[in-house]
C-alpha cells in the first residue's frame, strides 16, 4: 500500500545556514543505506523535507530496517500519496487508509491537515473538521481525541495529497559525514563497538585501529573483529580498518618492565600508534571504550597515564556507563553476539594477576626509558606492516 | 613449508578421488533412481562402490549403507538401534571417550528415557573386558566403542570385546565407530562380532559429507529419516553419487598399500615422539608402540596454552589441533584427556599431530626442528 516514506529529522532542522549541508548528507546516507535493499528508490528534497520513494516493488521491512540505521534520521513516516481529485474522493481514500492500516477500529484519532497549497478549496481547520466526520460516519466505533490521539492521522495538501499516521524511530544522531573523522581503538569486546557507534551517531565518520599478536591471538580473534566493523559500518558506512601486529612491541615491554605495568604501558603504546594512524589520516581525535572503574587499566589513575601520550583529543562515550547499560545498546546494534565470542585479544595474553590500579605517572615514565633501545624501531615496523582492510 | 599435520581434521583430497568426482557432476550426473539411462549410469557407480567397499570389510554388499558423514553413521546406528529395540531393553553401552556423535547422541538418548552406562579407561585410553562383562545386561540393546580414539589414537580390544558381548547377551548389537581406524587397520566385522561399523570419507582422502554405515544383515535398526525410500527406505534421500564414488575410490586407494604405509606412518610418528623428548616436561598422552594408532601423536606441553602453540606452528607453516579439533571452535577441555587422568594444568596445554600418506620425513623433521626452537621461547612469556 506504501509506496513513499516521509524521514523526519530532529537535529538538524536547527542548523541555520548550514542546514542544507546536513541534509545533503543526510540524502547520501539514506541513498547508501537503500543500496542494499530489493527495489529501486528516488530520495528528494521537496519543501524542506526529505521522501523515498519506492520506483519498484520493495520489501517494507526490509527498506525500513535499513533506514533505521541511518543517523540524522529520527522517524520513518510510511506514505499514502494521491492525486487530488476533489475532497470527496479524498475521503474514500482516508477511509480505506485506516480500514488498511487499523484492523481493530476501537481507537482514537485526531486529523492534522496541513495546507501548502493555498488555493484548495478548504482551509486546514475546515479539512480537519470535515475528515473527522467523514471517518466517524464510517466508523463508528471511532472517537475523537485532539489531546492524547491513538492515531494522529497527517493530511497534508502539496502538489499531491499526502497521508500518513504512523511514525517509526530512526536512531537519530546527525548524519555520517557532517562531523570530521576520528579513529577508534577497535578491541573484539563488547565496549569499543558501542563507543564507535555512539561517537559515529553524532555525524563522526569512523575509521579503526586492531592490535593483534600472533600466535598469541588467533586469526578467529582477527576476524571477529573485521565482523564487529561490519556490524559498525552498517551504521556508518564503510570503515578503514587498520591491523597492527603489536607482538614484538608486546614482548619488548615484557622483557623490559615490571609485569604489574605491563597492561598500562602496552595501552600507552597502542594510543601512539593509534594516534599516529589518526594524524595521518586526518582523523581529529580518537575513540576508546572505555569506562571508570570497568578494569585496572581504566581507574582514574590508569586513563590519565594512557591519556597523556596523546596529543589529539580522545573521545570516551561510555565513560560514566555501567556495564548493562553498554551491554543494552551492544545487544541493540546487533555486535553483542558477536563481541562474546571466546577469542582471546591482545589485552589479555599476559594481563598480570594483581595489575597496577594506580601508576604513578613518574615510575611508568622511568620504566617506559627502559624500552628506548629498540622501542622506536619496533613501532616502526609495525606501522610499516599495517594491514589495511575495508570493511563495508 | 606447508606442513599439514591435522589429518584426524581432515584429510587431503586423492587428485584421483576428485577427478572422478568431477567426472560424475558434471557428465554422469543422473539420478540413480531415474528409469532412463542416464539413471542406470550413476546406479552402476553405487553398485560399484558397495561392491568396493563390502570387499574391504570382508562383508555382503547388501549392508552397506551410504550416509552423510562419520556422525550421521552413529546416528542411525545408535537411535536406530534404540528406537528399534526399546521394547526389549533400555539400557546402552559406551565409552568415557568417544566422539561427540556418540556422547551427544547417547545423552539425547537418555533424556529419551535411556539408560547409558559409560566405561572407563586406564591412563593409555584402553576400556577393560572386565568392566564392560559387568556393565552388559539382559536389557543391554546396544554396545558402542569407538575403534581409534581421534585424541591419543588409543585403540580397544574389539575382538575380544565383541566376543564377550555376544557371549553375555547374544542380542545385544555392538556398534563401532572407525572413522579414525578406517582406512588405517584392516577391520573385518565379521571375525570381530561388529554389527555396524561407521565410516567417514574426509578422514581417508575422500571428499566431505558422505560416509557409510555397514549395519549386518538382520541387525534391528530403525530409519532415522524419511522420504522417497532409497536404500531400501533406510536412508531416503537421493545418493550422493559423486561423494559416494569418491569414498570408495579412496578407500581402494589406502588399502591398496595398507602395510607399506602404516609402517612407514609408525616411522614417522616414532621419529617425532623421539625428537620431542629432548625437549624438556613434554609429555606423549596415551600409549604408543603398535598398541596405537600409527597417526596421531598427542602431547602436553607444560606451561605452553596449546592455542598459541598451535599459532606459532602455524606461524612456520605447521598445521596442527589443539585437544581434538573435530568438535567446535569452542574451548572446551576434552573428554578424552580428562578420562585417561591428563592433569588438570596440562588439559590446555595439550596439541594434536596426525599424519596421513602425505607426511613425510623431511616434514617431521622440520616439525621437530620448530618445536625445539619455539617451545623454550613460548615458555618465557606467560601470565603471573
Amino acid at each position: 500500500m506504501f509506496t513513499a516514506f516521509l524521514i523526519k529529522y530532529a537535529e538538524i532542522g536547527v542548523k541555520g545556514k548550514n542546514r542544507y549541508l546536513f541534509e545533503d548528507a543526510l540524502v547520501k546516507q539514506i541513498k547508501y543505506a537503500l543500496k542494499k535493499c530489493e527495489g529501486s528508490f528516488a530520495v528528494r528534497k521537496t519543501d524542506g523535507r526529505i521522501y523515498v520513494d519506492a520506483m519498484s516493488e520493495f520489501d517494507f521491512d526490509e527498506t525500513v530496517a535499513n533506514l533505521q540505521k541511518v543517523f540524522g534520521i529520527s522517524g520513518i513516516c510510511p506514505v499514502v500519496y494521491v492525486e487530488d481529485e476533489g475532497f470527496e474522493k479524498l475521503g474514500e481514500t482516508v477511509v480505506k487508509y485506516i480500514d488498511d492500516v487499523y484492523p481493530d477500529k476501537h481507537k482514537t484519532f485526531k486529523v492534522a491537515a496541513r495546507r501548502a497549497r493555498k488555493n484548495y478549496p478548504l482551509n486546514s481547520m475546515e479539512i480537519n473538521m470535515e475528515m473527522g466526520g467523514i471517518i466517524l460516519d464510517a466508523y463508528p466505533e471511532m472517537s475523537v481525541d485532539v489531546h492524547h490521539p491513538d492515531i494522529l492521522l497527517n493530511i497534508e495538501i502539496r502538489d499531491k495529497v499526502y497521508i500518513y499516521s504512523e511514525i517509526i524511530p530512526g536512531p537519530g544522531g546527525m548524519p555520517v559525514g557532517t562531523g570530521g573523522k576520528a579513529m577508534l581503538l577497535l578491541s573484539g569486546g563488547i565496549d569499543s563497538p558501542v563507543a564507535g557507534w555512539m561517537i559515529a551517531k553524532r555525524g563522526v565518520k569512523i575509521d579503526a585501529v586492531y592490535f593483534h599478536a600472533p600466535p598469541y591471538t588467533s586469526e578467529r580473534a582477527k576476524q571477529k573483529v573485521v565482523d564487529l566493523a561490519r556490524k559498525v559500518a552498517a551504521y556508518t558506512g564503510p570503515i578503514y580498518l587498520h591491523i597492527i601486529n603489536f607482538t614484538d612491541i608486546q614482548l619488548y615491554i615484557y622483557d623490559k618492565c615490571p609485569h604489574d605495568e605491563l597492561t598500562i604501558i602496552m595501552r600507552r603504546y597502542m594510543m601512539r600508534i593509534a594516534e599516529h594512524i589518526a594524524k595521518e589520516t586526518e582523523c581529529l581525535g580518537l575513540i576508546t571504550g572505555e569506562s571508570i572503574g570497568q578494569v585496572a587499566s581504566q581507574t582514574m589513575h590508569s586513563l590519565m597515564a594512557t591519556n597523556e601520550v596523546c596529543e589529539l583529543p580522545v573521545y570516551r562515550p561510555l565513560i560514566g556507563f555501567d556495564k548493562m547499560d553498554i551491554v543494552d545498546i551492544s545487544e541493540k546494534i546487533d555486535t553483542y553476539e558477536t563481541s562474546i565470542l571466546p577469542y582471546e585479544d591482545c589485552c589479555t595474553i599476559f594481563v598480570a594477576k594483581h595489575p597496577v590500579t594506580k601508576p604513578n605517572l613518574n615510575i611508568i615514565r622511568k620504566h617506559e626509558k627502559n624500552l628506548y633501545e629498540k622501542i622506536d624501531e619496533l613501532v616502526q615496523t609495525a606501522l610499516d606492516t599495517d594491514e589495511l582492510i575495508i570493511v563495508q | 613449508m606447508e606442513v599439514y599435520l591435522d589429518n584426524s581434521a581432515t584429510t587431503r583430497c586423492f587428485d584421483e578421488v576428485a577427478q572422478l568426482m568431477h567426472k560424475i557432476m558434471c557428465e554422469d550426473y543422473g539420478n540413480p533412481s531415474s528409469m532412463h539411462h542416464k539413471g542406470v549410469e550413476a546406479e552402476q557407480y553405487l553398485r560399484y562402490a558397495k561392491e568396493t567397499l563390502a570387499r574391504i570389510l570382508k562383508v555382503n554388499e547388501k549392508e552397506i549403507l551410504f550416509t552423510s558423514g562419520g556422525t550421521e553413521s552413529d546416528n542411525i546406528a545408535l537411535i536406530g538401534t534404540a528406537m528399534a529395540n526399546h521394547r526389549r531393553g533400555r539400557h546402552l553401552i559406551t565409552t568415557q571417550i568417544e566422539h561427540p556423535a556418540i556422547l551427544q547422541t547417547m545423552s539425547y538418548l537418555e533424556d529419551q528415557g535411556f539408560e547409558v552406562t559409560y566405561l572407563p579407561v586406564d591412563h593409555e585410553g584402553r576400556i577393560s573386558l572386565e568392566d564392560l562383562e559387568r556393565a552388559i545386561r539382559p536389557d543391554t540393546i546396544l554396545v558402542s566403542i569407538m575403534h581409534t580414539n581421534n585424541e591419543i589414537g588409543s585403540l580397544q580390544p574389539l575382538a575380544e570385546a565383541g566376543a564377550l558381548i555376544k557371549k553375555c547377551n547374544p542380542r545385544t548389537l555392538f556398534h563401532v565407530d572407525a572413522v579414525q581406524g578406517f582406512g588405517k587397520f584392516r577391520i573385518y566385522p565379521n571375525k570381530m562380532h561388529i554389527d555396524m561399523l561407521s565410516v567417514s570419507g574426509h578422514k581417508i582422502h575422500g571428499p566431505k559429507g558422505v560416509g557409510f554405515l555397514y549395519i549386518k544383515e538382520g541387525s534391528k535398526v530403525n530409519p532415522i529419516m524419511y522420504g522417497g525410500g532409497q536404500q531400501k527406505g533406510m536412508r531416503s534421500g537421493t545418493e550422493n553419487v559423486p561423494g559416494i564414488a569418491g569414498l570408495a575410490k579412496a578407500a581402494e586407494m589406502v588399502y591398496e598399500n595398507l602395510d607399506r604405509d602404516m609402517q612407514r606412518m609408525y616411522g614417522l610418528r616414532d621419529m617425532l615422539i623421539r625428537g620431542v623428548s629432548r625437549i624438556e616436561d613434554v609429555k606423549v598422552n596415551g600409549c604408543s608402540g603398535s598398541e596405537a594408532a600409527a597417526h596421531i601423536v598427542s602431547l602436553s606441553v607444560r606451561g605452553v596454552r596449546s592455542e598459541v602453540l598451535l599459532h606459532a606452528l602455524e606461524e612456520r607453516g605447521i598445521y596442527v589441533s589443539a585437544g581434538s579439533a573435530c568438535a567446535s571452535n569452542k574451548p572446551q577441555t576434552s573428554a578424552t584427556l580428562k578420562a585417561i587422568g591428563v592433569e588438570k594444568d596440562l588439559l590446555d596445554s595439550t596439541i594434536r599431530f596426525s599424519f596421513s600418506v602425505f607426511t613425510t620425513e623431511e616434514e617431521i623433521q622440520y616439525t621437530i626442528q620448530a618445536l625445539c626452537e619455539m617451545i623454550p621461547m613460548l615458555r618465557r612469556y606467560t601470565r603471573h
